[in-house]
């Protein structure tokens, strides 16, 4: 056997988990400090938590990525889990390439391209306003991709010879799709929402572009807040988000892997 | 008949998503480039494709854009700075994500997943909160920047300031996109066949060249993709820059955000675009031929 990890790499993990955890856990410990300064430790205090639950801005912000994030994690799940089971059984030449891509390229061209496509559509026929419905259509868009690659994992993992077994014990294809594959992959499914649902919730860049003045969402929000002035009202939002992304974390890795054992 | 219910499936699987992309994703990349051969509008966006004169349809393209940006050499630098921070940004994550992968692969199995997840958590909590953090860590007034300036000024040199610079940019660049690194990284490490260490070490190796002989170039693939997946993002990057980075740190990205959103040059910010384009279908090309060469090799 070649030897066991040597001390220095065991010290530059380390510092890499450091390095990857720190500032994090500063962002959370700051949200209680008592103080304006993100310097220095004064005292605990909630008031940072208590003033975020009184502004407006925010609490509309939140709504909106709530009901954003809600919609077009549903819509993207489905258009998504049919491209992923589609990718897996046939052979095709452009779903892939617009399944892959929008994942491969900067998401800045995806921004810039759809917000000229919905000003140019709102000028001519006089719909997609810039607002919450670009911003769910947008978050639709970018969203397939990452479903449809969870769900064509979990496609490939699954024995074919099941659907084959329904199908000979007289069950229609739909039936068989329906009572075979769709309860096997559920759990890519289920994966593949969630994952939608938290790039969102978590998204800037897009959100950024297609937004207009019409919505604001809680990163925009936060955008604007570190860049105007920054207060610990930041922290507390941020450790409430962290807290957020963290629970759906642990959830789809409860539904996952012991649906994995069950099923695989 | 039967071709339509062969194909059924197919087609009732592959059609709702394939519209929907083709919708919002080809047709709006396809008027981006369009819009690159047109004049700016009066009021900003775009200017008709063509005019009707004395009944006759005339086009009213233009190449202007494309000039602007071959005769300003204020803009090629800014695309040669990007590509700079973009390969200081991926050196830097093979430079920190390389023990880290290596150390996961050898670890216990039972450990790896752990290690793994660690790795990823970070990336999911939000990517401005994220670049916030360091915005704290680099402040002037932070431990860190103190600690630092206390080292620098007893060796006798000018006190430093470490937010709003391109360091600051490098730093939030690195942290976003280490993850991405790591990930290829670790599926190549965790693959090779130890036994070939063994042999070198029975050789007579040494442990440099154990690694440099026979990790390193096995490692090459991961490398490349990794490399990939840090440098194509981090090419196209504006919030970073926007936040962390001074006015001198200013990428592609900020630039095409300006035209876009604040100048309202449709015409010019499609150029930028589909430079930034090239720019990542080049990368993606080399890094696949890269990997490719990597693996025969």
């Amino acid at each position: 056997m070649a030897k066991k990890p040597s001390w220095w790499l065991w010290a530059a993990a380390v510092i890499t988990y450091l390095f990857l955890y720190l500032p994090l856990v500063i962002v959370v410990v700051f949200s209680f400090n008592d103080s304006k300064l993100n310097a220095e430790w004064v005292g605990f205090t909630t008031h940072w938590y208590t003033q975020l639950f009184q502004n407006e801005k925010m609490l509309t912000a939140a709504g909106n990525s709530l009901m954003i994030g809600i919609v077009s994690s549903l819509f993207s799940t489905v258009f998504g889990t049919l491209a992923g089971v589609a990718l897996s059984k046939y052979k095709l030449r452009l779903l892939p390439f617009l399944v892959l891509t929008p994942i491969a390229i900067p998401e800045i061209l995806m921004g810039v391209s759809l917000v000229i496509f919905y000003v140019l559509v709102n000028q001519m026929i006089g719909i997609l306003e810039l607002g919450m419905s670009t911003i769910i259509l947008s978050h639709i868009a970018f969203c397939i991709g990452f479903v449809a690659i969870v769900v064509r994992a979990r496609m490939q993992g699954m024995d074919e010879s099941l659907v084959e077994a329904a199908r000979d014990l007289g069950a229609t294809p739909l039936q068989a799709f329906r009572l075979v594959t769709l309860p096997l992959i559920m759990p890519g499914i289920i994966a593949g929402a969630l994952m939608a649902f938290t790039l969102s919730i978590d998204d800037f860049v897009i959100t950024f572009f297609t937004a207009g003045a019409g919505a604001s969402t809680l990163p925009l929000e936060i955008y604007s807040m570190i860049k105007i002035a920054v207060t610990p009202e930041v922290n507390a939002v941020s450790s409430l988000l962290m807290l957020l992304t963290l629970v759906l974390i642990v959830i789809a890795s409860r539904v996952s892997p012991s649906a994995l054992r069950t099923n695989g | 008949m039967n071709w339509v219910k062969n194909n059924l499936g197919k087609w009732v699987l592959s059609w709702p998503p394939l519209v929907y992309l083709v919708l919002f994703f080809l047709v709006p990349t396809t008027i981006m480039f369009v819009a690159a051969f047109r004049f700016p509008g009066e009021f900003g966006g775009l200017a008709p494709m063509y005019n009707i004169e004395d009944g006759k349809l005339v086009w009213d393209l233009t190449l202007e854009n494309f000039q602007r940006l071959f005769e300003e050499p204020l803009y090629w630098q800014l695309f040669l700075k990007s590509a700079g921070y973009a390969t200081v940004t991926t050196l830097s994550c093979i430079a920190m994500g390389y023990p880290l992968a290596w150390l996961i692969a050898r670890s216990p199995k039972k450990y790896r997943d752990l290690l793994l997840l660690l790795v990823i958590l970070p990336f999911w909590s939000n990517f401005l909160i994220r670049i916030y953090a360091w915005m704290i860590i680099l402040g002037p007034a932070s431990a860190f920047t103190r600690a630092v300036n206390v080292v620098v000024t007893s060796l006798g040199f000018e006190p430093v300031q470490l937010l709003f610079t391109p360091f600051a940019v490098i730093v939030g660049m690195v942290y976003v996109h280490l993850p991405f690194m790591v990930l290829p990284l670790y599926a190549n490490l965790e693959k090779h066949d130890l036994a070939l260490l063994d042999a070198a070490q029975d050789l007579g190796a040494s442990a440099w060249q154990r690694f440099w002989k026979v990790t390193w170039p096995l490692s090459l693939p991961g490398v490349f993709a990794g490399s990939a997946l840090v440098f194509i993002p981090a090419l196209g990057m504006f919030a970073i820059p926007d936040i962390l980075g001074g006015t001198d740190s200013i990428m592609i990205g900020n630039l095409i955000k300006q035209q876009i959103l604040d100048t309202r040059d449709w015409p010019f910010g499609s150029v930028l675009s589909i430079m930034l384009t090239g720019g990542v279908l080049l990368m993606a090309a080399l890094g696949a031929v890269l990997a490719r060469r990597g693996k025969r090799g």
